[in-house]
């Protein structure tokens, strides 16, 4: 293992001595983020080699109208509300679905047919489930949907918050100002989409882009990897998580998807509009959509907080820079969803970051 | 919330399984995997298998688990 961690160290030093300059690499995803923090991972990295945390925490993307529209559905007398735990304190413009929890009919889940279950069970109430998350769970958010048609359970539905990655990187290098050499992308996305997915944003952009699994060996191997690229004018995508991760990815899982789903134009928090980059139900499914059962129309709000987890989320500050830091923003008393998420940027840092702050 | 947890399943019927990971148990889909069979290590992601993995990975996987749940029992607080 040192041997493996040496020679990553020797790619990352050639590579930063090669360009002569800082190298910034961002890892796309929240575990990623976490993980590295967690091991220590920063401080062990050459100075002038930067992680920018990226935008693949699903809960610090969702738009605060999401969480509105949700809490606004919680407000109803005949709707149930089923959620992952994760999004249960993201802050929407008037409070979270955790403020609203004691009086309320919301029920945390641990999977779509949970959220299934709770409809045969409450036939009396429509039964919404709030579908977040990139493509490891937009799947089973749609074999539910089938289910659900199979079956003839008409009182549930989907808000669907899914969203696609890789228009994500595509915006994030479309921006003028971006400083990213190279992704470090999420494991467990490319175990369904495939490290082929990536060949996009190689082709177009010109940034290597390497997939990794969470433990400290892979993430240190996956960094020396890019930076081998990077020191040879290289772009690859490649995965180095190939216990779990193969070029063309899970195809009944990308067939599931694109079966009861359509891209679509959608907003992310921090990131505004991002073309095709959020996942629809297709017209068939569409008694199974919330938007189009209860007419909600999602209109972007404004955030006035002060915070800015949006730029946290594109690599351009680190949490620090924002002056709610560990001031009124703390993982107990949350201002945006970074702080909010545990595998949120924010609260990373809040948690581990004095360590690697330089 | 992408991390998905590698178990192995205990039960199959159709695609409803029951798994097991480091000794908790619940039920899970093989929808997504449908080469999967009774005794496989499988990769869950809510409530779903997504892919199928080996021992040495699942073995790598639980124990970065164990540290992650170690990182979320820190207290939030600075210190110093």
């Amino acid at each position: 293992m040192l041997e493996q961690i040496y020679k990553a160290q020797c790619l990352m030093d050639s590579a930063c001595e090669k360009l002569g300059r800082q190298i910034n690499i961002m890892e796309v995803c929240g575990t990623h983020t976490v993980s590295i923090f967690r091991n220590g991972i920063r401080p062990t990295l050459p100075k002038r080699l930067k992680l920018l945390s990226g935008p693949g925490c699903p809960v610090c993307v969702t738009d605060q109208s999401y969480i509105d529209s949700v809490l606004q559905l919680a407000d109803r007398d005949d709707c149930l509300i089923a959620t992952y735990g994760d999004m249960i304190r993201v802050p929407g413009t008037g409070g979270s679905l955790e403020s609203k929890q004691p009086s309320a009919n919301i029920k945390i889940v641990l999977s779509s047919e949970d959220a299934l279950e709770l409809a045969r069970a409450n036939p009396d109430k429509t039964v919404v489930f709030v579908a977040v998350g990139f493509e490891t769970t937009a799947p089973a958010t749609a074999v539910a949907v089938k289910e659900a048609a199979t079956e003839g359970i008409d009182n549930f539905c989907v808000l669907s918050g899914h969203k696609v990655v890789v228009p994500a990187m595509r915006a994030l290098l479309s921006e003028k100002n971006h400083n990213i050499d190279a992704f470090l992308c999420p494991g467990h996305v490319s175990a369904i989409i495939g490290f082929g997915a990536f060949g996009e944003i190689v082709d177009d952009f010109g940034r290597p882009c390497v997939v990794a699994g969470f433990e400290p060996l892979q993430i240190i191997e996956g960094l020396g990897e890019s930076c081998r690229q990077l020191a040879e004018g290289k772009a690859e995508a490649k995965s180095i998580y190939t216990a779990v991760v193969t070029k063309q990815g899970n195809t009944t899982a990308q067939k599931i998807i694109s079966e009861r789903f359509e891209v679509a134009d959608g907003y992310w928090r921090g990131l505004g509009l991002i073309e095709k980059s959020t996942l629809k139900l297709k017209d068939k499914y569409s008694r199974f959509d919330a938007v189009r059962r209860f007419d909600i129309s999602e209109i972007p709000t404004e955030d006035r907080s002060g915070c800015r987890c949006g730029e946290v989320l594109c690599g351009l500050i680190e949490p620090f820079e924002c002056e709610l830091f560990e001031k009124t923003c703390t993982p107990e008393t949350a201002v945006g969803p970074c702080m909010v998420s545990s595998e949120g940027t924010c609260a990373a840092w809040f948690k581990y970051g004095r360590e690697g702050r330089r | 919330m992408c991390l998905a947890i590698p178990a192995r399943i205990v039960e199959l019927e159709g695609d409803r399984a029951v798994v097991d990971a480091m000794g908790n148990r619940w039920k899970a889909k093989t929808t997504l995997i449908p080469e999967a069979k009774l005794g496989d290590l499988v990769l869950i992601h809510a409530g779903f298998a997504i892919s199928l993995v080996d021992e040495e990975e699942a073995k790598k996987t639980w124990q970065l688990i164990a540290e992650i749940n170690d990182f979320r029992d820190t207290p939030n607080k600075v210190s110093g």
